[in-house]
């Protein structure tokens, strides 16, 4: 699916990421971990295509990174859903038109998907907000909008960058319930965060794997968090 | 349909969706269209010049084109024999079709506008004049004017190429100038749009970068920004045009009674030139604004 092979990423000379050999399995449940500033949005930015390393190969979908056009990048990135801590929506389009921007984005007829709209909404508990604008919406509210507009096109992976950072312990069991859901339908799922208690609290429902950044490099950590 | 045409038909019709994600800016939206307006306002009037000197250069290369003058001046007691002597030279030259010794009557009506009317022509030395129609072949002019000076010292022939040709030539540059200027309006008009494009890409790069993060191809966030602006070229010019015209149509306009002048307004289907301006600036502005937005993006990947 994403696969790493000795891939490092320096930015003006220093080298923040190196000789990562990583591969994300279908079906699985990530999480990456490591301090603040460790080079876990990097990690993200190398796996979704919008960074490149700047040495070793990034693959997606079985396409070396370096190898694609920006047009057949924009396309991978169709299969992989994004939900940043800082959720960027488009202000002036409301809850439901930025949840479907991405079908849009695809060329795929809004109509048609009505329903799965609506449904999803529902799922994200979203459906009484649809129609307001993203700056009214509280930070759970963001980031539920931002996890189903990430899920929208049915992408085969599902990359968070600190989903819970700016949320409340509540809210963030709400959110890591519907990951969980989705890796249960079949989704992969990364998810970085730093916060130990929400990983332990998904190992008491699916099988996670850890992946953390220690000294530049990325490793699976054992079972002992 | 060829994709850029296409594409190009889709952003004039105006693709709601595309644009939508876009939000709607003040200032570069007013901006563009009014850049777009007066431009267009400017074409119309270089255009018209350059019609008129058009006009005015085939006027002043065909009006007296096939005629000539020849000019006899001698003493008094000499003057009808040398005319006489002159038209016997012009009937046996080749080329020429008639010549006729034009009466005192046409004579004053041609000094009538230097000198005022009831010019007494006869207490003048005005030289004689006889009017020349060549044939479709025309005549040898060098060997006209070796005949003339062997035979009739006193005449001058006048084929009017010495005034004709550098008016027509003036007039030629005046239509050059005139196309020179409307083809850098429309640069200047491109480049304005351009450049409040690439303002409004920068001041929506958050636009930017969502549209990328969703899986948005380059083609189609420059889209977003190229239909927007191909619009606003194509509304603005519409409204220049229109104002030109009303402009152009209230300019009095009086049928030419010389050679020199010409009428500036627009003539007959003439005013069909009008109709190109608008899809015309909105070509060029998707022109150059697609590619200044290609070109933001490659720069931003």
């Amino acid at each position: 699916m994403i696969d790493l092979e000795n891939a490092a990423y320096s930015y003006s000379g220093n080298e923040l990421l190196s000789g990562m050999s990583v591969s994300i399995t279908p079906g699985a449940f990530y999480f990456l971990t490591g301090p603040s500033g460790s080079g876990k949005t990097t990690f993200l930015k190398l796996c979704y295509g919008a960074l490149t390393a700047t040495s070793g190969i990034v693959s997606l979908f079985g396409n070396s990174r370096a190898s694609m056009s920006r047009d057949e990048i924009a396309i991978a990135r169709r299969k992989i859903g994004v939900v940043h801590q800082d959720c960027q929506f488009l202000d002036h389009l409301s809850v439901i038109e930025n949840i479907a921007l991405p079908l849009e984005v695809a060329g795929q007829d809004r109509l048609s998907d009505q329903m799965n709209l609506k449904e999803l909404l529902a799922w994200v508990g979203l459906n009484k907000r649809a129609e307001a604008y993203p700056p009214e919406l509280s930070g759970g509210e963001r980031q539920r909008a931002a996890l189903a507009r990430a899920i929208i096109m049915s992408p085969d992976i599902i990359l968070a960058d600190e989903p819970t950072g700016n949320i409340d312990w509540e809210m963030s069991e709400r959110l890591l319930k519907l990951l969980i859901e989705l890796n249960r339908m079949g989704k992969t799922i990364v998810v970085a965060s730093h916060d130990l208690s929400l990983i332990r609290t998904a190992k008491t429902q699916v099988p996670v794997r850890v992946l953390r950044i220690n000294n530049r490099q990325v490793q699976l950590a054992g079972a002992d968090l | 349909m060829i994709a850029p045409i296409s594409n190009f038909l889709a952003m004039i019709s105006g693709d709601g969706r595309r644009n939508k994600v876009v939000p709607p800016t003040g200032f570069t939206a007013t901006l563009s269209t009014a850049a777009s307006a007066i431009m267009a306002f400017l074409v119309v009037f270089a255009l018209v010049l350059s019609l008129a000197a058009d006009r005015l250069a085939a006027r002043w290369s065909t009006a007296l084109s096939g005629s000539a003058t020849l000019r006899v001046s001698a003493s008094a007691d000499q003057l009808e024999a040398q005319v006489q002597q002159a038209l016997q030279v012009l009937q046996t030259t080749s080329g020429i079709a008639s010549a006729r010794v034009m009466s005192a009557d046409e004579q004053r009506a041609l000094l009538e506008p230097w000198f005022g009317p009831d010019m007494p022509l006869e207490d003048l030395a005005v030289p004689r004049l006889i009017d020349i129609q060549e044939t479709s072949a025309g005549y040898d002019a060098q060997g006209l004017r070796l005949r003339l000076a062997a035979e009739v010292p006193s005449a001058v022939l006048d084929d009017h190429t010495r005034w004709q040709k550098p008016l027509a030539r003036a007039a030629q540059r005046l239509w050059l100038l005139g196309i020179v200027s409307i083809i850098l309006m429309i640069a200047a008009n491109a480049a304005m749009i351009t450049l409040a494009a690439r303002a409004s890409m920068a001041a929506n790069a958050q636009v930017i970068a969502v549209l990328r993060l969703i899986g948005a191809t380059d083609n189609y966030i420059a889209s977003a920004f190229v239909g927007r602006f191909t619009f606003r070229a194509f509304a603005g010019a519409s409204i220049g045009i229109a104002l030109g015209a009303v402009v152009v149509y209230l300019i009095p306009s009086e049928e030419p009674r010389s050679l020199i002048l010409t009428g500036l307004g627009l003539q007959g289907l003439e005013w069909l030139w009008l109709l190109f301006i608008p899809p015309f600036s909105a070509g060029t502005a998707y022109l150059s604004t697609r590619r200044a937005a290609q070109q933001v993006l490659a720069g931003l990947a």
